[in-house]
């Protein structure tokens, strides 16, 4: 080999270096600039909701404009009611087509299923709030909070179908063929060893579902609608977090805008605790499987 | 013989002969019929919109897709302007979060130490998981304040004579509500590059670096192997960010308009339903929305199918989750 080429070849590899530590770098950047509107929204967030926090926040109505205090106690139940109608929906759904899917089905229809599952996670939240708004709102002729909790239940089953499918999946047969053998019939076995094994990742998938579920502002807005009043009956609009604090934060009142920050602070917060839950749970058991 | 056992398909093989099968049987129909709920639930979804939608598809046709004019008042209604706002918000979104995405999912897969991979993995769920309203909420009071005074002018001075950013400067527009898209749909793009990033057998990084190659060529060996997965990964993000309702209406301005300068307010197909639907004068108003809604839908459908099937090829490929 002649100089030349090695002189060449040190040029040329100390340019890959350069490239590399760049890339490599690069990266380190990418995942820092990720970082920082979620701590710059979480302490904002928390900063301002902290300082309009107070106890009438949770136990007062609504006062309107221009009146000190006030509260959001009836967009807190709001969304408890609504989270409640949603769970008797989408809860009972998820888990048993998951089971059907995970326990029974041919290839084809889990993943037939599988596909469907993956459609309704896609689908923009306010294009259920426009189907719900179809088949219960224009027949009843008025926004409701059965409205409002079908269309949370509708969002929250494809979440729990499919965490419903992988923590069955994660069972091992062993524990099945012992149950059997032990000539225990299959449906009992489904439910009282797999389901019962399978429990804890399921809660997860389900506070998952729920969290996302209290947040969701879009398919309400026409659905449950909004309510400054106490309202706990199901055929009534009805008032919720979200909803409320979208009204507030587009309003032009100071006031206003405190009460919302204070409302996005409990959301954040409680997103923010149902994710730390469901890591320390799964931790637990993938440090227990291990 | 009574257990018939196959692993290789999956647990239906199991049979078992027992004295009463038919609580068997009931259990095992009751799980179908709520399967098939979820079958249902979805024809269901696309027959309302298609139903409902139909007054406005008779009058209007396809003109509803091409026709830029939104007046409740002369009843007259296209979309056009609102799938304008989508497309070019929804593409903006892309392009800022594509390579901070892929950043980042190389960091995790490929760089980070395990104690701050979890934690990264983490603050990453939970960027996820915060609510678009709060996004919304923060854009307004924060981060279009920040966009007025601080970004726009700055782009307008270096970049003013592009036909892109001329124009008033509002704080609101379809580059903020770009921006906040784009964080918005970081996580997921992230979450899904990482899984096929960490798909690619390690032996194929291992030859790479056996001929000499730096980490990054390493790396970039794996990128171009994962390539399909990553793009299943960027057109699902597109999907969510077409979708994304809330935080985009607080944040683009909401004015129908089709302009050249990403700096000024647009409109958006979910952001004029989540606007109009609950006030919408008459049942034409509602209609119109709901076909707004049915394109919407069928767009996000078509984006979701896509991206799933590119998914769902990569990850059979190498066989890992």
């Amino acid at each position: 080999m002649e100089l030349n080429s090695i002189t060449y070849s040190k040029a040329k590899l100390r340019r890959r270096k350069f490239v590399n530590a760049l890339m490599l770098s690069l990266c380190v950047v990418s995942a820092l600039i990720t970082i920082i509107p979620l701590i710059y929204i979480f302490f904002y967030t928390t900063g301002a909701g902290l300082s309009s926090l107070n106890l009438d926040f949770f136990t007062e109505l609504p006062k309107p404009v221009g009146e000190e205090g006030g509260g959001m106690a009836n967009a807190i139940v709001g969304t408890l009611i609504l989270i409640g109608i949603g769970s008797v929906i989408g809860i009972p759904i998820g888990i048993m087509s998951g089971i059907y899917v995970a326990e029974y089905s041919k290839q084809l229809f889990a993943n037939i299923i599988k596909f469907l599952t993956d459609v309704l996670t896609g689908i923009p939240s306010i294009i259920i709030g426009i189907f719900v708004y179809g088949i219960i709102v224009l027949p009843m002729k008025k926004f409701s909070a059965l409205a409002g909790g079908v269309a949370l239940g509708i969002l929250m089953i494809p979440t729990i179908t499919r965490i419903t499918e992988e923590m069955f999946k994660l069972v091992p047969m062993s524990l099945r063929e012992a149950s059997l053998a032990l000539g225990v019939s299959r449906w009992r076995t489904t439910v009282s060893i797999v389901l019962r094994t399978a429990l804890s990742g399921i809660i997860t998938g389900i506070l998952l579902a729920i969290a996302r579920a209290a947040g969701e502002t879009a398919p309400l807005l026409f659905t449950a609608f909004g309510n400054s009043f106490w309202s706990s009956s199901l055929d009534e609009p009805i008032s919720s977090i979200p909803v409320q604090i979208f009204n507030y934060a587009i309003s032009p009142y100071e006031e206003w805008h405190n009460k919302a920050w204070a409302g996005a602070f409990i959301l954040i917060s409680l997103v923010f605790v149902i994710n730390l839950i469901v890591r320390i749970i799964t931790r637990q058991k993938y440090e227990n499987t291990v | 013989m009574i257990l018939k056992f196959n692993k290789s398909k999956s647990n239906q093989d199991i049979e078992l002969k027992v004295k009463s099968r038919l609580p068997d049987i009931i259990f095992k129909n009751v799980t179908l019929i709520f399967a098939f709920i979820i079958i249902f639930l979805v024809l269901w979804i696309i027959y309302e919109l298609y139903k409902d939608a139909e007054p406005s598809r008779d009058r209007f046709g396809w003109s509803f897709i091409f026709n830029e004019e939104w007046e409740p008042l002369k009843e007259k209604y296209g979309a056009l302007t609102f799938i304008y706002g989508t497309v070019v918000s929804s593409i903006i979104a892309l392009l800022i979060s594509l390579p901070v995405s892929l950043g980042v999912a190389i960091f995790l897969s490929e760089i980070a130490h395990r104690y701050i991979k979890t934690t990264f993995s983490f603050l990453i769920e939970i960027l996820a998981a915060i609510p678009s309203i709060i996004y919304g909420f923060w854009g307004i009071f924060v981060f279009a304040t920040f966009m007025r005074n601080t970004v726009q002018p700055f782009l307008q001075s270096t970049l003013g004579f592009l036909p892109f950013f001329k124009g008033t400067n509002y704080g609101y527009g379809m580059l903020t509500a770009g921006i906040i898209l784009a964080i918005m749909i970081t996580p997921i793009i992230t979450a899904i590059s990482r899984d096929m990033l960490k798909a690619i057998p390690q032996s194929q990084r291992e030859a790479a670096y056996a001929l000499g190659a730096t980490r990054w060529e390493a790396i970039k060996m794996a990128l171009l192997n994962a390539k399909s997965g990553i793009l299943g990964a960027v057109v699902l993000g597109l999907g969510r960010a077409i979708g994304e309702t809330m935080a985009v209406t607080m944040v683009i301005g909401n004015r129908a308009q089709i302009k050249a300068s990403i700096l000024e307010p647009a409109y958006t197909m979910a952001s004029v339903i989540a606007n109009e639907f609950a006030e919408a004068s008459g049942s034409l108003h509602i209609s119109a929305l709901i076909e707004v809604g049915l394109i919407l839908f069928i767009v996000t459908f078509v984006i979701n199918s896509f991206a799933r099937l590119l998914i769902f090829s990569a990850t059979r490929k190498y066989d890992v989750k």
